[in-house]
């Protein structure tokens, strides 16, 4: 920065008399862009030593209150070192500022954090752990309840939001899920050809792909996309709208927000997702049957032929049973969070972020349980 | 007109709009608009609700482009400006939205320091320093520095951005309804500290507001909006002798009357 538009301070002893005082001159600009070189200087100044001193601010060319406030710091600190502080000089709008912030003065308080000992931090853990496992099942029970109430009274039903929410949720979501599953059964297909083909079993490539994609991996993957599109977006919509008071709103004026929010989401994910996967079915074995064509010279009808020996119904439904209980999971799961979000625009990141990874981990847990369900009742 | 008078005693205006035109989509909120603001003046605009007094505020803070026109602060064009240019007059000016938008995820303090911290090169413990002296030169009890803005009530959040707004010592201070949703108190705590700014810093202020308390003790010129155009531009005492209707109805409905007695008991 130029000289002169800095602050500047000089000090002059008076070397004739000790009785003198010594005196201070202010100058240049002290304002919040000026005082950056002064006030490191001054945390390292050595103040002289005498019975009095006189901080003359008549060559301060500008102030403003940053610049006030170092000059009260300056003339404190020389004072507690026992040395009488005059100020002179000052233009009357400098000292009518520099009155307004001494008067204002204030040290910041001294950040207070008690050490917490590692029992104490795994404790409140704990316990957060334990609360947000009640809340959740709080949330479903309450959910619960206004699905029960709605099937009494059907006429309360949001038919348009449901219709809404199912084109958001599954319609717009039909070329990802077409696209991913599709690259899946090309995957499963490609991995098979190789061993299949060393044993001349080229035709059991239908069976491969049809079990995996059917049984498991159609209802999975649906599960997760949708997870990551459609129940983020739940969570991320109800925490704008609990930061906004809009929640709040809706309970002043007596509706139900289970019954506005959270069931039509439940209701079209149920419609959806069992829909969903079987489109995701269907792509997925077309990819695998293009990728058995070119690889195993299994031509299409070969492998649909064999397909229908392979695949009993019970593989069919055991995939499609387990749709409607993800999408449970994703909708609640999504929507429970949304509600956790307390004030600020980082805690809406970090529900949405809860809401994605907790409604996969759960959707992973389910088909874990239903595959040791199927097992006992050999399906 | 009186801002033409004003603007030939005191030289160049801090602010000064000429013929803007702004629209949003196909509605047009300003219709040639004129108007300028001294150095060291409090100037207000006025106007019903939807009349564009904030879109005002934020076309001269460069959030909204005009349609045409030019608009000037401290002389310099700021339509089409670049970035250095823009940067280095964002230094010079301070604003306080209507909402206050604090950052959300940061303390009080830390908002404060925060537009410090971006813009000097201080030290850590002097810019701590100065925020706290912010937020208790805007009245605020000392420990709500170390609080989140979720936790301050609308009156305290309306303070702390106040206090984020005069960090960098602007020159110029802009304010959407500074005194909207506080309690009387509250709301004349502000009236004194804007006008103490003012005394003591030379500020310029430029604000919005429907608080004609504020506007009898504080504004020293007054310009009233309606339907995209100015009505008329002059201190209170002569926009309240002022034959417009609209202007009438603005000063002497009940309200405008209660304030205007209650300054004419003071004086």
């Amino acid at each position: 920065m130029i000289a002169g538009q800095i602050a500047l301070l000089d000090i002059q002893p008076e070397t004739a008399n000790a009785n003198d005082a010594v005196k201070l001159y202010c100058s240049g600009i002290w304002t919040v862009h000026g005082i950056a070189q002064l006030e490191r200087q001054l945390n390292e100044m050595i103040w002289p030593v005498a019975a009095s001193l006189v901080i003359n601010g008549s060559a301060i060319s500008a102030l403003d209150t940053s610049g006030a406030w170092l000059l009260h710091r300056m003339a404190n600190t020389i004072e507690q070192k026992g040395i009488s502080v005059r100020i002179t000089g000052l233009r009357p709008e400098f000292s009518s500022l520099l009155g307004l912030v001494s008067a204002c003065a204030v040290l910041p308080p001294k950040p207070t954090h008690p050490k917490e000992g590692i029992m104490a931090r795994i404790g409140r853990n704990a316990w957060f752990g334990i609360e947000s496992i009640m809340g959740l099942f709080a949330f479903v029970g309450e959910s619960a309840i206004a699905m029960m109430r709605l099937a009494i009274q059907p006429r309360h039903i949001r038919w348009r939001t449901i219709f809404h929410n199912i084109q958001i949720a599954g319609f717009e979501a039909l070329p990802i899920v077409g696209l991913l599953s599709f690259l899946m059964g090309v995957v499963i297909a490609y991995q098979g050809a190789d061993q299949l083909q060393r044993f001349g079993a080229n035709i059991f490539i239908a069976d491969l792909v049809g079990l995996t994609m059917l049984r498991e991996l159609s209802p999975l993957l649906t599960a997760i996309i949708i997870a990551g599109r459609s129940g983020s977006a739940y969570a991320a919509q109800i925490a704008t709208m609990k930061v906004t008071e809009e929640i709040d709103a809706l309970r002043t004026v007596g509706v139900s927000q289970q019954e506005l929010l959270v069931a039509p989401k439940i209701l079209a994910l149920a419609i959806v997702l069992p829909l969903l996967t079987v489109y995701a079915d269907v792509s997925g074995v077309l990819g695998g049957m293009i990728m058995a064509s070119s690889r195993l010279d299994v031509s299409f009808d070969v492998f649909i032929d064999r397909l229908e020996v392979a695949i009993s119904l019970s593989s069919f439904l055991t995939g499609i049973v387990k749709a409607p209980v993800f999408a449970l999971i994703i909708a609640l799961v999504g929507c429970y969070q949304g509600f956790q979000v307390s004030g600020s625009a980082d805690s809406v990141g970090r529900q949405t972020t809860l809401s994605v990874v907790q409604s996969i981990f759960l959707v992973i847990v389910a088909d874990a349980l239903f595959s040791v369900v199927f097992n006992w009742l050999n399906i | 007109m009186s801002a033409e008078i004003a603007q030939e005693q005191n030289g160049s205006p801090v602010i000064d709009i000429r013929d803007l035109h702004t629209r949003y989509g196909n509605a047009i909120v300003h219709d040639n608009v004129n108007l300028s603001v001294q150095a060291g003046e409090i100037f207000s605009l006025v106007g019903g609700s939807g009349c564009g007094k904030s879109t005002l505020l934020r076309t001269i803070i460069m959030l909204l482009r005009p349609a045409s026109g030019s608009i000037r602060v401290f002389g310099q064009e700021v339509v089409g400006l670049g970035y250095e240019q823009a940067l280095k007059l964002r230094r010079r000016w301070g604003v306080m939205f209507e909402r206050g938008a604090l950052f959300s995820s940061l303390t009080v303090i830390e908002n404060v320091a925060m537009v410090l911290r971006e813009h000097t090169k201080l030290s850590s413990r002097f810019i701590n320093e100065i925020a706290t002296l912010k937020i208790s030169l805007v009245g605020l009890p000392i420990d709500a520095g170390s609080k989140y803005p979720s936790e301050l009530s609308g009156g305290m959040r309306k303070r702390a951005a106040l206090a984020r707004a005069i960090a960098l010592d602007p020159e110029l201070l802009l304010l959407d309804e500074p005194t909207a949703g506080l309690d009387p108190l509250s709301a004349s705590g502000i009236d004194e500290l804007v006008q103490n700014l003012r005394d003591s810093l030379g500020l310029t202020i430029m604000m919005v507001t429907h608080d004609l308390d504020l506007l009898w003790r504080l504004a020293d010129r007054v310009a009233v909006l309606d339907g995209g155009k100015i009505l008329g531009i002059g201190t209170m005492d002569e926009l309240s002798r002022s034959g417009h209707p609209l202007i009438r109805e603005y000063f002497y409905g009940p309200r405008g009357r209660a304030a205007r007695d209650q300054k004419w008991k003071k004086k």
